[in-house]
């Protein structure tokens, strides 16, 4: 009996003792994370200068409309005329005619600013964020036009589904102080 | 004038791009004679972070609330309604993201990536179920889990899983923490967040292939309890053990067993535990060899683990994007594939030398030798202590429910004649009082 008591209270103790191991082990990791922590959020963003616009942030979003829309940098821009991110290759006309269009769901709006320069804008409502655009501009232009993740819009997911699908790479969590990546015509890189 | 000005246009559109290398200004920006002033790029604020802090208390009081109910009032109805809450609110209202099972990898990565900063959501989201569990078992899963809500709820009609196929198929969370730790540690990837079932019920949308995933757990879920909680999630498996080691925890009756069986099926989820002796006198001399032999078997377990792990990393490797684009460029210049892709075009764009880009993805294959060497043995050690486990037994007086397995649920509660009695003396105390 005084054998069996004596078990008990082994096993007892070592129960208790196990049970403050693992305490210790979870406040060790809630040290841990708290010493790494930042008091601002992460949020995602893409690095305009790695995406190569392969068109896989307006299919992978988990929003059915994506987070991610096209930004135009207007210090950039060269305000061309014929804009190569805004008109197909070989239009027929420098117009606002659909057929010359680029962009799939016309989100780009063209203004005559004074001659021979136009402005061009992005309607975010119809951005799809396909970067077509994006890759016309980079392509022949000035690459003033890139792909930026909206912070009204993104879901801050846990693993943004883009950046994993991302060919370049080009999806980092940044600071929620300064969520974009803009392109400036002051960078040389 | 003008169809100069257009030509000049095309013609340095065409030639430029051979001079000018990326991200060079081609085209100055006019100098404007109307005045014209060019607007700023727009940049709409990141969602606000008290969101995140109000997650957080919730959690906390949800987390209280859950253990009052289940331990001190003992209601399976009120434990239900506030499962329903959470699942509203931490599902549908906040998208299922952030939740503790995927915490774990934010967690890992802050360990082992000393760049990244965690959000403190997701430390809290970690760490407080941990906590509550060591003192009341695991009322996260039965109370305030959105992914354990949402089984809870379509469970209709139950069956047994044999107690076999149940340890067998628990396996899988075991090798799905190893595998989520491993890509989280070496940076490669979030695999619990990116194969969460259910967050497409969530948000209302998204990809095809996890939906289907989702569609079918929940059907399976018609029939089977909680397969999700029970054989696949990570965050489960630390809480099993955690759970073991309680102060509270739920017990079947109010006030002592009376082994009148009637809880005997009570339990969708397999947690309920009859009563046991010693092993008969005939099988315990076979029971002593088989774990004699179990024991033997485990450090020959654990030695093939970390075999077939180590074996296994440059497949495991292939996870991260690094090591994938290192592949495929190494294809390309010995000319074993045709064409291009669009990594390695990005990757090409980028300038960087390919000998960088060998010594990076060789650095992380090395990692992933030590990674999926422990992640081996990791494994031998759970299927080793599993048939060890099964090989020894307990001694048990009463039907209880085994911490480990037990989600806090209280459907077992009202198949207590004990626990009958115990509700009608509070009826009649209220009565009495009134």
């Amino acid at each position: 009996m005084a054998d069996k008591q004596e078990n008990m209270n082994r096993r007892k103790f070592l129960r208790e003792g196990l049970w403050g191991a693992c305490l210790a082990g979870v406040g060790t990791a809630a040290g841990l994370s708290v010493a790494r922590n930042n008091p601002d959020n992460m949020v995602w963003q893409i690095d305009p200068y790695k995406c190569i616009a392969c068109g896989n942030c307006a299919t992978y979003c988990v929003l059915e409309e994506s987070a991610v829309k096209c930004v135009q940098a207007y210090a950039m821009c060269g305000y061309c005329d014929l804009c190569t991110g805004y008109f197909v290759p070989e239009p027929k006309a420098l117009d606002t005619g659909a057929e010359n269009g680029l962009c799939p769901t016309g989100a780009i709006t063209r203004t005559y600013v004074e001659d021979p320069y136009y402005e061009y804008t992005i309607d975010e409502s119809l951005c799809n964020g396909c970067g077509k655009c994006v890759k016309g501009c980079m392509a022949f232009g000035n690459g003033s036009l890139f792909l930026q993740v909206r912070h009204d819009r993104c879901k801050n997911c846990n693993e943004c589904a883009i950046a994993a699908a991302c060919p370049s790479q080009a999806y980092k969590r940044v600071p929620a102080d300064q969520p974009y990546l803009l392109k400036g015509a002051d960078h040389t890189s | 004038m003008m169809r100069f000005l257009r030509l000049t246009t095309f013609a340095a559109a065409v030639l430029i791009p051979c001079l000018g290398a990326q991200g060079e200004i081609r085209f100055p920006p006019p100098e404007f004679e109307s005045g014209y002033q060019f607007p700023q790029t727009t940049t709409p604020g990141a969602q606000p972070v008290f969101h995140e802090y109000i997650d957080v208390a919730l959690l906390v009081v949800g987390l209280l609330l859950a253990s009052y109910l289940i331990l001190k009032r003992r209601s399976r109805r009120a434990v239900f309604v506030l499962m329903i809450g959470a699942l509203l609110y931490f599902g549908f209202l906040r998208d299922g993201c952030i939740c503790p099972i995927g915490a774990i990898q934010n967690v890992t990565l802050t360990i082992f990536d000393s760049s990244y900063a965690i959000p403190l959501a997701a430390a809290a989201f970690f760490v407080i179920p941990l906590v509550f569990t060591l003192f009341h078992g695991r009322v996260c899963c039965g109370a305030i889990c959105p992914l354990g809500a949402i089984q809870d709820a379509v469970l209709r009609r139950p069956v047994v899983v044999p107690r076999w196929l149940e340890s067998g198929l628990r396996l899988l969370a075991y090798a799905y923490l190893g595998v989520a730790i491993l890509f989280a540690a070496t940076g490669s990837a979030f695999l619990i967040c990116r194969y969460d079932p259910f967050v497409g019920f969530f948000r209302l949308g998204g990809n095809w292939n996890i939906l289907i995933i989702g569609v079918s757990l929940l059907l399976i879920g018609l029939f089977v309890g909680r397969p999700y909680c029970r054989f696949l999630c990570p965050y489960g498996v630390l809480l099993r053990h955690l759970s073991r080691l309680s102060k509270r925890r739920v017990t079947i009756t109010p006030t002592e067993c009376i082994q009148c069986r009637l809880c005997e099926n009570a339990c969708p989820f397999g947690a309920i535990r009859e009563p046991t002796g010693d092993w008969p006198e005939g099988e315990y001399k076979v029971a002593k060899r088989r774990l004699a032999f179990f024991l033997a078997l485990l450090p020959i377990l654990v030695g093939g683990g970390v075999w077939g792990g180590y074996a296994l990393r440059n497949q495991l490797a292939r996870m991260h994007p690094r090591v994938r684009t290192a592949e495929r460029i190494r294809l390309e210049e010995l000319g074993r594939v045709e064409g291009t892709t669009d990594v390695s075009d990005a990757f090409r764009a980028t300038g960087q030398t390919t000998e960088l880009l060998y010594h990076d993805a060789t650095a992380i294959r090395d990692r992933y030798g030590l990674g999926g060497a422990l992640l081996g043995g990791f494994l031998g050690v759970v299927v080793g202590g599993k048939l060890i486990a099964l090989s020894v037994r307990r001694r048990r007086a009463e039907y209880e429910a085994d911490p480990a397995s037990c989600f806090a649920c209280g459907r077992c509660y009202k198949s207590c004649p004990k626990e009958h009695e115990r509700l009608k003396k509070n009826r009649e105390a209220v009565e009495g009082h009134a």
